[in-house]
């Protein structure tokens, strides 16, 4: 499906001191259920290769991620044109379970931010103390007026992910939050 | 005359010169100086002209404090009024020009204000303007309007240039204020491990102590200042900042700093300014205090200023406000000005001061330099209009009439004591007690602001707690404190010769007569006086708030930060009661001024909120789109083609609709995936009708109402397997429902195995509607959608012409219609492929007009249209999609409620205008007669109405009492005026009745 | 602007991270509820000065319904608990106490 398929803003990007890339497609499945679940970590460890996480973490398996969402949620990262498949095989490896399983890849835009200053970037949208957050934390928050979930990728790298719909409007803000001259050298 | 002096000035370079204009004048100062120091070293010693009376002012002040430096700055988009000229560092290019005068500072007409001030004292806008009232509109408020005010507004073509952002920090320990208290106090936090985060407003650190000679550890505070900004500056755990000013304390420790980044050296690549939302553990106001005039018959004459302000000016800024000056004291601090303008070769005629003896360390060494110090003194009148030009003395405790000696001098200091700066202690709920040997009011440090823990969050240091001598010692047990240390002995010790006591001067002299009291100044920028204030106690304004609003005194954009406490005093003296029993009025943020721009941050332009776009927002918007705003979305009303008429796009896109086939972009209805064993059970309560009956494949239209019996939102629900449905909803619901449903299985049936997931965003919705509807999407091959296999109220899912697709045999506008979900990164390709694909049939998009019109034709209810948050299903002849089987839903009890059975309840009904034309929007049915409000009486109204383009006249909905029994009457509208529209009452189902069209 | 901690998800946060729900610890009265009793449901409210129990909602972050016990007078936080019960937990009673042992308990 790739030459119908576009993300919300194909090849968006600023470069302030942090640059702002709008990351593509991705997969992603929601996966609601019992997270203590023995089925559940199976089905999980099974079809993505990941363990499933600690509260506010991030599991990393190869090109699969499991991300930490609420006490009985769980999304899970995957190339976008295996998310259909994905959602497949958890739906038919839970059968039974009260689980439930949804590809949400295109209801969202992911951003990826890169560079040493991403929480100086970060600090003016998302009331949240950055200081907090490493390599393979989630945080959800809003940033200014729409919600976002902050995956922490690496230690110059982060991802943000929001809503399809307010992608533009999400584009705006990082980049003028990011834009060279405006470093408050809070972080760094 | 005010003037540069040839040595000195601690913060100025003069290496480096700096050019600005005041009111077009070309004018230099050097790098480092304020305006007010520039102004004043250019001998421009007149600034502005006075709120009321348009009194000749001058600065007064050097700090934030200053009330009557006024200034407009800039121009053009960069024009903004009101900006304080001592808080204003100069740089290169500034534009500044002096405000509320005409037609110039130097001649101002409205002056003659000030010849008869008694007409304008307290409550004097209450008293005389209040009749004959029609002289308010045409006589009363231009002068007004002309005569009072500050600055003028921004040009209405002005655009802000500049950039303003908005940060969130979070530390430990923040401290307030970077004089030698907050210093220590940030690095004895520090050292004790905390997160410590320093603001100070200014551009320097240390505050007052260097100008004030102050010495620690034998050696002068620069000194020190120096190497503890190096210490901190080293520490990793702390971070410093100038030019940030501490503007309110909020609740749970939230602060809120405002940074001004570029406004002493413009450019545009960097934000000017930075608001800063700060989350503090413990906070440590070092904010300083702030000296008090005095007052006495012509304090405000240019020239005046405090004793403070004065040597601020000589020791920083290398600048003489005069050649001769006075100094007018009721304490020992004041000499400190008189020694330093001696010692800055600035003649001292004489210090002024109200005690009857003054025998302290400073007084001495002022005496002993070989000034005249007179004492049991005061001012009985400055002389002088637009500048001193001298001073009459009478004794202290006299009433003025006569005057014992009159001095020649071109600039008075004067000092009424000081008043630690509470306000952000204060702004949170911390309580302040009064000092008996200050006279002041300090912070109460058993009486703190309360946190989330319920313990106290505000520290304070310094003269802000109300130290007026040494302060080390209390800043560093206050740093050590706030990190959870126990206080040790301070690591360093500040020094100043012992001073006497104040001695109180409320009124100078103390009996002044009625003719000097109203010549005394307590709020410089509101013009208001000693004698204004007493006449509010004369008519009864006890209350400090009451006297505040009454008089203005205080409520000018400085706040009152001088007129507080003197104030206070003239009203505690009229009611004759204690300082203490009047208290103070509320301090509220932001403690100075703070820009708009940095109130709104990112939120201006086009970020000022978020805009949610459909996947194919682009194509409409290249199309043609004429937006409409739903909620945060953006959705087209109508397709405007070339040279085309709103109205005429509608016509011709209802028409299509009917005649051929239309798009519409449905992607903004909500979608909602409920899944569990228990998820039949769930909708059942949620919808008034039967949902978990339903079976996979199908789809039901289900009305939902909120715990009142009230509709909430509406929509098909298709079931997808034996634990799932997917709920659809309104555009504006799907949040709203989605929160619905999570918070009646979170907080009421948690022990149901239901689950929800929002999946609105994950579909671009396309509704394929019209005759040739299933023609055009055979075309597109890979799924079987005829009318046995795909029948009315059904769903199927497979490849569409290569899309995955879920399709709806679902009909909104009463036509065939097919709504087609496919995933949203999909969704412009398969716009784009469907108006391909029909082009040779007339395919075109429609807008949201034509979707409520055809909707209307049909007699189906939108809600926010025939539903308003008071009408039940029963009111729309929706009895059909009420269970009675149910024993429970949400809703059902609130229907059995006696109003809501009324059978005068007004019911949605067809109207029909007799002459065809449109209804008015909203208009109500009118009867003759008045209810008992004397209102003209009413039995019902209009809801929804439009032009039928299907049906060339006017069609509407509308909620009539008893409506569907009384089909066929004729009832009457209001219209514009006194018109009266007569409308029958007709069937809602205005087209199609048997439903035909879309059942094929 | 208060700070909250959500129960659910360990996060401490601020205020405009969460939206208000109102009192907590309602009955529901359905049908077959008497007049009163269904109007005490949707109608009556306290309005304590002191503590009180509110419902919130992480909204901008784990989606979940939280409870909290607050002084409405001092702001101050008791705790917060999850929204899982029909009235406030014996710790979070205790630790209401320990701060205002005037405080007549939760009716």
């Amino acid at each position: 499906m790739s030459e119908i398929s576009v993300s919300a803003l194909p090849a968006a990007q600023s470069e302030g001191f942090v640059r702002v890339t709008e990351a593509g497609l991705r997969g992603m499945i929601t996966l609601r259920g019992d997270l203590a679940s023995a089925a559940i970590a199976k089905a999980v460890q099974e079809i993505t290769g990941a363990a499933l996480p600690p509260m506010r973490r991030i599991v990393q398996a190869g090109e699969n991620a499991v991300v930490w969402m609420s006490p009985d949620e769980l999304l899970i990262l995957c190339p976008h044109d295996q998310a259909p498949g994905m959602e497949a095989a958890l739906r038919a490896a839970l059968a039974g379970e009260f689980a439930t399983v949804a590809n949400v890849s295109d209801a969202r835009a992911v951003f990826s931010l890169s560079g040493t200053a991403w929480r100086d970037a970060l600090a003016k949208l998302c009331p949240v103390d950055f200081s907090t957050l490493g390599t393979g934390d989630i945080r959800r928050t809003r940033a200014a007026q729409v919600a976002a979930a902050i995956l922490v990728t690496g230690p110059e790298e982060v991802d943000l992910i929001c809503f399809r719909s307010v992608a533009q409007y999400m584009f705006d803000i990082l980049s003028a939050a990011a834009s060279a001259g405006s470093e408050p050298a809070l972080y760094v | 005359m005010s003037h540069r002096l040839p040595n000195g000035g601690r913060l100025i370079a003069r290496g480096t010169p700096r050019n600005f204009t005041f009111n077009g004048k070309s004018m230099s100062g050097f790098a480092g100086d304020t305006l007010a120091a520039a102004l004043l070293a250019n001998d421009q010693i007149l600034l502005g002209r006075s709120f009321k009376y348009h009194r000749p002012r001058g600065v007064v002040a050097s700090g934030a404090e200053e009330p009557n430096a006024l200034m407009e700055l800039g121009t053009g988009d960069r024009f903004e009024p009101n900006q304080r000229a001592t808080t204003t560092e100069l740089f290169d290019g500034l534009t500044a020009a002096s405000q509320n005068h005409w037609p110039s500072l130097d001649f101002d007409v409205l002056a003659v204000n000030n010849l008869v001030p008694q007409f304008l004292t307290a409550g004097f806008y209450y008293k005389t303007f209040l009749r004959p009232r029609a002289f308010w509109k045409h006589v009363y408020e231009p002068i007004i309007r002309r005569s009072a005010g500050l600055g003028r507004a921004p040009a209405t073509n002005a655009r802000d240039t500049d950039r303003y952002e908005q940060i969130y920090g979070f530390c430990d320990v923040l401290v307030i204020g970077g004089g030698i208290a907050g210093l220590q106090a940030a690095l004895s936090a520090a050292q004790a491990g905390a997160k410590v985060v320093l603001w100070e407003q200014t551009a320097h650190w240390g505050g007052r102590a260097p100008v004030d000679g102050v010495e620690i550890d034998g050696k002068p505070a620069d000194d020190w200042i120096k190497s503890t900004l190096q210490t901190l500056e080293s520490l990793p755990n702390v971070q410093i900042r100038t030019r940030c000013m501490g503007a309110g304390v909020h609740d749970h420790g939230y602060v809120l700093g405002y940074e001004r980044i570029t406004d002493h050296a413009p450019r545009t690549d960097a934000p000017r300014h930075r608001l800063w939302r700060m989350r503090a553990g413990k906070i440590i106001t070092a904010t300083g205090a702030i000296e008090r005039p005095l007052s006495f018959a012509g304090n405000d004459v240019p020239g005046v200023m405090l004793a403070s302000a004065m040597r601020d000016y000589i020791v920083n800024y290398a600048v003489s406000p005069g050649k001769v000056i006075v100094v007018v004291t009721n304490n020992d601090d004041a000499y400190r000005s008189a020694i330093t303008a001696h010692e800055a070769g600035i003649k001292v005629a004489a210090v002024i001061d109200a005690r009857s003896e003054a025998n302290g360390a400073l007084p001495g060494q002022a005496r002993a330099l070989g000034i005249r110090v007179l004492t049991g003194q005061g001012v009985r009148k400055v002389k002088g209009g637009k500048r001193v030009t001298g001073v009459e003395l009478c004794p202290i405790d006299s009433d003025g009439k006569t005057q014992s000696e009159a001095l020649d001098c071109d600039a008075i200091a004067m000092s009424g004591g000081w008043s630690p700066v509470v306000h952000l202690w204060s702004h949170c709920g911390g309580k302040l007690t009064w000092d008996e040997t200050g006279h002041f009011f300090r912070p109460d440090p058993a009486r703190p602001p309360l946190g989330a823990d319920g313990a106290g969050f505000v520290l304070t240091c310094g003269s802000a707690h109300g130290d007026l001598g040494a302060v080390l010692a209390g800043a560093h047990a206050a740093g050590q404190s706030a990190a959870g240390l126990t206080a040790t002995d301070a690591p360093a010790t500040d020094s100043l010769p012992d001073e006497a006591p104040l001695e109180p001067v409320w009124i100078m002299p103390r009996a002044a007569d009625y003719d000097l009291r109203m010549k005394m100044w307590l709020d410089f920028q509101n013009d208001v006086k000693v004698s204004d204030v007493q006449l509010a106690a004369r008519e009864g304004y006890q209350s400090v708030e009451h006297t505040k609003r009454y008089t203005t005194l205080g409520m000018a954009t400085d706040q009152g930060k001088l007129s507080n406490i003197n104030g206070l005093a003239v009203l505690s003296d009229a009611l004759g009661q204690p300082i203490p029993a009047t208290g103070t009025t509320t301090f509220r943020p932001p403690y100075t001024p703070i820009s708009i721009g940095a109130i709104a941050g990112e939120a201006r332009g086009s970020t000022f909120q978020p805009l949610r776009k459909s996947p194919i927002h682009d194509w409409h918007d290249a199309n043609g789109a004429d937006w409409e705003p739903v909620g945060q979305w953006r959705r087209p009303y109508t397709y405007l083609r070339a040279g085309e008429k709103r109205h005429d796009a509608v016509n011709r896109e209802v028409k299509n609709a009917r005649e051929n086939v239309a798009l519409l972009d449905a992607s903004t209805l909500g979608k909602i995936l409920v899944s569990g064993p228990d998820a039949g059970r769930f909708l059942d309560m949620l919808y008034t009708n039967m949902m978990s009956t339903l079976k996979p494949g199908k789809c039901r239209y289900g009305l939902m109402c909120n715990e009142n019996g009230f509709l909430m939102d509406d929509g098909v629900v298709a079931r997808i397997d034996a634990q799932s449905f997917l709920v659809h909803t309104t555009s504006g619901g799907a949040d709203r429902i989605h929160a619905w449903m999570e918070d009646w299985l979170q907080c009421e049936w948690w022990d149901w195995k239901v689950h929800t997931v929002n999946l609105t965003e994950q579909f671009a919705q396309i509704a394929v509607v019209g005759p040739k509807a299933r023609q055009l999407l055979e075309r597109l091959g890979g799924m079987d959608l005829s009318r046995d296999t795909l029948p009315f109220m059904e769903w199927a899912e497979g490849r569409l012409g290569g899309f995955d697709a879920r399709v709806f045999r679902i009909s909104f506008s009463g036509e065939l219609s097919f709504e087609i979900a496919v995933p949203a990164s999909q969704g412009r390709a398969f716009w784009e492929r469907l108006m391909a694909e029909g082009a040779d049939m007339g395919i075109m998009p429609y807008g949201t007009e034509a979707l409520h019109i055809l909707r209307a034709e049909k007699g189906f209810i939108m809600i926010g249209d025939e539903t308003d948050g008071t009408v039940i299903p029963q009111d729309l002849n929706l009895n059909w999609a009420i269970s009675k089987k149910k024993d429970d839903f949400l809703g059902k009890r609130g229907m059995e409620r006696e109003a809501m059975i009324d059978p005068k309840r007004w019911k949605l009904v067809g109207l029909e205008t007799l002459d065809g034309s449109v209804l008015p929007h909203a208009a109500l049915a009118v009867v003759p007669g008045l209810n008992a409000n004397k209102q003209a009486r009413t039995e019902g109204r209009v809801t929804s109405t439009y032009y039928s383009a299907t049906l060339g006249r006017g069609i509407a909905m509308g909620l009539v009492e008893r409506g569907t029994d009384r089909m066929g009457e004729e009832i009457s509208f209001a219209g514009q005026g006194e018109t009266r529209i007569k409308a029958r009452i007709v069937d809602p189902v205005f087209y199609d009745k048997e439903g035909a069209k879309q059942n094929v | 602007m208060l700070i909250l901690t959500c129960p659910c998800c360990g996060v401490t946060a601020e205020e405009t991270e969460f939206h208000g729900g109102g009192e907590a610890h309602l009955k529901r009265f359905g049908p077959g509820s008497d007049d009163a009793d269904y109007e005490s449901y949707m109608f009556s409210r306290k309005n304590p000065r002191g503590v009180h129990f509110e419902r919130w909602r992480h909204v901008y972050g784990c989606g979940k319904w939280f409870l909290a016990a607050r002084c409405t007078m001092t702001l101050e936080v008791f705790a917060t608990y999850p929204a899982q019960t029909l009235e406030p937990p014996a710790d979070v009673i205790t630790a209401i106490k320990s701060k205002r042992p005037e405080w007549e308990g939760f009716v």
